[in-house]
């Protein structure tokens, strides 16, 4: 584990420094939304579908309101509020757009999904007003499953999306590539489906609201990942200004990407605060966060890949069906899954023929939002379950068959269309490999009973996407860039607003710590401003990796120019050079002389009169910073020890070693808590995680008891070592370090696994990997 | 998940609390850990308009030995238990829940709440253990054997309170073993045997802790009226009982 530090070389960055949010939080005083209490203020819950597929007849309220403590109850028809809806700039024979009303109106298109929301004084009463609701139902066949969705004469979930699809892509087809299987020495198969999973933050989902006369606004709190979204889509859902609309965001217990999408509830709250003109709250209780929050990750592969007889591979062609559940969320849509896997497949090897079709079909299940990693664990489990085929086919050491199809020289332009940027995708295969074998688990291995297996997942993920790169995906809100503005005060110290959204990520030390490095100043003498739409110009918030790599580089290239107009005025001041100013210890020296940062300001604000001309008042800069290109590519690989119990099927993870790669580490600290963190979550999807449903769409797994996230007894410690391959573009040489942890582990474990059921004959490729399955596997070969 | 509104009661004595559940009738639960009640409650699964708070009834605990009697207060706690150095009953403690819910959980709660696959259902039942119980006409002895009638259901009467579990001592040679995907889950499978006597209970094999006598674990599986349940079929449970059965006793004889 990194060892706290100060300074690496004398500067900041790269050292893991003592985070600013540590203090609040450790001591039981940071502010989460359930945190918020105002005068006055109301409790919200909501009456929801029993049903996965039904018309609405009725919804009758009216003993709701009887119910003691009840001070509201609406429905869609009693809050008449605009729909959500995501859009892609594409034909309708590839995208089909579905609007989410806020309140469910005349269907319900899943178990969970709203229908009515009650306001009372308590959030005891808001439950008891729940259960007096009467809602009228007319079920409907419910589709229940990705096959089910696409069968001949199935019902349909919405009466616009015919065969229930919603998206249809394909988005590369290499000519001559049936040839190319045809011709082709060894072509393997993978068949693939994993289970639908929750992003589980800790934090479930909230909002506090309330409409302020004063400020004439609708004043938001809401753990969301995207304020700005937020905002906008509230906007026009209860016909405000956005001006009239503030959202702020106070501390976040994770989001995962579950919050990186526009909520209904977040939406139904505010719209009741408005109309009550009191403060409304919801906080979603566990039971709805594990049945009817969006969820992710259910997707079904059919691939195939050809093979030279020396194991280069020579085509792939893939099938990516994404179950996305009812509704397409916003703003990204139900693309966001197919369209990733199909247009990054490829990853780290080098592909000469590439053909995928990626869709997604819409079910009776709660919507899919974006989940860290999105399509990229599924997608890297995938290929990764190819080379682990291929090298028994071929006779081969796994390892070293993926040794001779990396990608190793750089930039590498794909048959994907995109560029890769330098990595270490070779490198941290040998040192994944090494380093189990110098701890001694390859001789363990062969020399042990039959049931030690090793897996390995090498792989890549792109982060920084910029504007071009999310255009590429067609939506019609196209994110990519930051905008950062810096102010120094007249004490000298600085606050800078970020339009991204630390929801656990440490922002507030990071950007801090490149700031710091920016300035000549301590670390701690620098505020990160985010989460309010007062205070900042416009945000895409956090997902995707995008924070340090894109905010990052937005807040060092605002502090470069508030650098630059300090050594202009300090050169003023001194009668020197600015080009010969430097920025040093808190102050700007020039020549022999020195000028602290509060005497800049002192003039700067209090002496205007003295400032060179042409040099305005106020010390502060505005810097924005986007990403032309492909982004910048992280790296890893992932190597797992597994023994498996063949009395139970049991699995325990013995060892697991992460190498990875995220260019220049800020904080090094954090990047391996960002990597255990979605290790963990990785291992979940692989060995417990699922969220089911029987025959008639109704959940299975509503509790803990059900939903079987794994507990840290469960988890095992993970040895993580570093590579640094820099970023060329980013300001500070990092590249995105969010998603690898979960991109990598469920291919790892599951090829562990597999390997450990080798002398049985028997392949499992299918998540979280039933024990049953092997416990008989192992049974046969007893 | 909020409960249901409910009237709360504090019982000071056994008698006192008795005297509660008579008055109160059915729409009364006793409460002292709360770690399966409340978590019913929060789930509007169960919606009880009266709590009897019985954790201030201080004659509930303790550990005792009396002669051949090991006597244990229905309020002891299953981590009590655990630090007790009671041989098989302290071990099985490993077991039960995470150790938060190991403070709070009550012997008694887990014996009145009668799931098939908990630990001291199994370990009453394996030692034939005594459940003595404090009603209005008085107190009566009842043996676990004829204790567990059904899926959470006892020979309990509902204005019946457990007062204390007593079983042999000293304890014989015997270990409880189990198996579930996560640490800390409810048991698929549970074995719990008693080595001299070559006495085997099983939990999650039928609606009440299931017997079997022997050393033969495969036919002891072989034996069970098992049917296929989604996720995990009757084959699989029937694996799982000859690996749990044939630990317990490796366990057992190693103690």
């Amino acid at each position: 584990m990194a060892e706290p530090s100060l300074r690496r070389d004398g500067a900041w960055v790269g050292a893991s420094v003592p985070r600013r949010e540590d203090p609040r939080l450790l001591a039981g005083r940071g502010r989460f939304v359930d945190d918020i209490a105002l005068p006055g203020m109301l409790h919200a819950q909501f009456v929801r579908s029993t049903e996965a597929h039904a018309e609405v007849l009725g919804v009758d309220l009216s003993e709701v309101r009887a119910v003691p403590g009840v001070v509201a109850a609406y429905s869609a028809a009693d809050l008449d509020l605009r729909d959500i809806t995501a859009l892609l700039d594409r034909p309708a024979t590839e995208f089909v757009p579905t609007a989410m009303p806020v309140l469910a109106r005349d269907k319900v298109r899943y178990v969970g999904e709203p229908v009515a929301i009650v306001v009372a004084k308590d959030a005891y009463a808001a439950e008891d007003g729940v259960e007096a609701a009467i809602v009228e139902y007319a079920p409907l066949e419910p589709v229940v499953s990705d096959l089910g969705a696409l069968a001949e004469g199935a019902p349909l979930v919405h009466a616009e999306a015919p065969r229930n699809t919603l998206v249809d892509v394909s988005l590369f087809a290499t000519e001559g590539i049936d040839a190319v299987f045809a011709a082709a020495d060894t072509v393997v198969e993978v068949r693939s489906k994993t289970g639908r999973q929750n992003a589980l933050p800790l934090e479930t989902r909230g909002v506090v609201a309330e409409w302020d006369d004063r400020d004439e606004q609708l004043r938001v709190q809401t753990c969301t990942q995207v304020p700005h979204q937020v905002r906008t889509v509230l906007a026009q859902c209860v016909g405000l200004d956005e001006k009239q609309v503030r959202v702020t965001v106070p501390d976040m217990g994770g989001g995962f990407g579950q919050k990186c999408v526009v909520g209904r509830e977040e939406i139904a709250a505010a719209a009741a605060a408005l109309r009550l003109r009191r403060p409304v709250k919801w906080i979603e209780d566990r039971r709805d966060a594990l049945t009817a929050a969006f969820l992710a990750r259910e997707q079904r592969y059919a691939v195939r890949a050809a093979f030279s007889a020396s194991g280069e591979i020579l085509a792939l062609d893939a099938d990516v069906l994404c179950d996305m559940g009812a509704y397409s969320c916003y703003p990204f849509t139900a693309g966001i899954e197919p369209l990733m896997a199909s247009a990054e497949m490829p990853g780290v090897y080098r592909i000469p023929a590439y053909r995928v079709r990626g869709r997604a079909v819409t079910t009776n299940k709660a919507p899919t939002a974006p989940y860290r990693g999105v399509s990229r664990p599924q997608y890297v489990m995938v290929m990764e379950r190819v080379m682990e085929k291929a090298a028994r086919a071929l006779g081969m050491d796994a390892v070293e068959l993926r040794r001779r199809n990396v990608i190793t020289v750089f930039p590498y332009t794909g048959v994907n269309a995109i560029t890769y940027d330098p990595g270490s995708y070779l490198e941290s295969l040998d040192l994944c490999e090494q380093t189990l074998r110098d701890e001694g688990w390859f001789s363990r291995r062969t020399a042990e009973d039959k049931v030690l297996g090793i897996g390995f997942a090498c792989f890549s993920e792109r982060t920084g996407y910029g504007s071009d790169a999310f255009a590429q995906r067609r939506m019609q809100v196209v994110p990519g860039f930051d905008i950062s503005e810096i102010r120094m005060d007249l004490d000298g110290t600085v606050s800078v607003t970020t339009g991204t959204l630390s929801h656990g990520q440490s922002h507030e030390t990071t950007m801090a710590q490149i700031v710091a490095d920016r300035l000549g100043v301590p670390y701690d003498r620098v505020k990160i401003v985010q989460g309010d739409t007062d205070r900042i110009t416009y945000g895409w918030g956090s997902f995707a990796s995008r924070s340090i790599t894109i905010g990052g580089s937005a807040v060092a290239a605002a502090s470069v120019k508030l650098g630059d107009q300090l050594r202009e005025i300090a050169a003023h001041l001194l009668g020197g050079d600015p080009e010969a100013a430097v920025l040093a210890e808190g102050g700007v020296r020039v020549g022999d002389s020195w000028l602290s940062y509060p005497e800049i300001a002192d003039v700067a604000y209090l002496k205007a009169h003295l400032l060179p001309k042409g040099v305005g008042p106020g010390l502060q800069a505005t810097a924005s910073f986007d990403v032309a290109g492909d982004g910048t590519f992280s790296n890893a690989t992932h190597g797992v020890v597994v023994e498996l119990d063949p009395g139970t099927g049991g699995v325990e993870i013995l060892r697991y070693v992460c190498v990875e790669d995220c260019g220049v580490a800020i904080h090094p600290q954090v990047v391996e808590g960002q990597a255990r963190g979605g290790i963990a979550q990785g291992i979940a999807g692989a060995l417990f995680e699922e969220v089911r449903y029987d025959d008639a769409g109704q959940p299975l797994a509503p509790s803990f008891m059900e939903y079987k996230v794994p507990t840290a007894a469960e988890i095992p410690d993970v040895r993580i070592e570093h590579l640094e391959t820099p970023c060329a573009f980013t300001e500070s040489g990092a590249k995105g370090a969010g998603e690898g942890g979960t991109i990598g582990a469920p291919a790892a474990v599951l090829n562990a696994v597999n390997d450990a059921l080798r002398h049985t004959g028997i392949e499992l490729d299918d998540t979280p990997i039933p024990r049953e399955a092997i416990f008989r596997a192992l049974e046969v070969s007893r | 998940m909020k409960p249901a509104a409910f009237e709360y009661h504090r019982a000071h004595t056994a008698a006192g609390a008795v005297e509660l559940l008579t008055e109160l009738g059915d729409d009364a639960k006793l409460i002292a850990g709360g770690q399966s009640l409340v978590a019913m409650m929060n789930f509007r699964l169960a919606r009880p308009e009266h709590l009897v708070d019985i954790t201030h009834v201080d004659s509930l605990r303790g550990i005792t030995v009396d002669g051949s009697r090991l006597r244990i207060g229905a309020l002891t706690t299953h981590r009590e238990v655990e630090k007790a150095g009671l041989g098989v009953l302290s071990a099985a403690m490993r077991w039960v829940g995470h150790l938060p819910i190991r403070t709070r959980g009550t012997v008694g709660g887990s014996i009145a709440h009668a799931d098939a696959t908990a630990e001291w259902c199994l370990l009453a039942v394996l030692f034939d253990a005594r459940i003595v119980a404090e009603g209005p006409s008085g107190v009566r002895e009842l043996r676990a054997s004829d204790f567990f009638l059904g899926p959470f259901t006892t020979a309990l009467e509902p204005d019946e309170l457990i007062t204390e579990l007593v079983f042999p001592h000293p304890l014989p040679r015997a270990a409880l073993t189990e198996y579930a995907d996560r640490r800390g889950d409810f048991a698929l499978v549970a074995a719990a045997v008693s080595v001299e006597a070559e006495r085997v209970v099983l939990g999650g094999v039928g609606p009440v802790p299931v017997v079997a006598t022997g050393r033969d674990a495969a036919a002891i599986a072989g034996a069970l009226d098992l049917r296929d349940e989604p996720g995990i079929s009757a084959h699989y449970r029937r694996g799982l009982v000859r690996t749990l059965v044939t630990r317990a006793y490796e366990e057992a004889g190693r103690g």
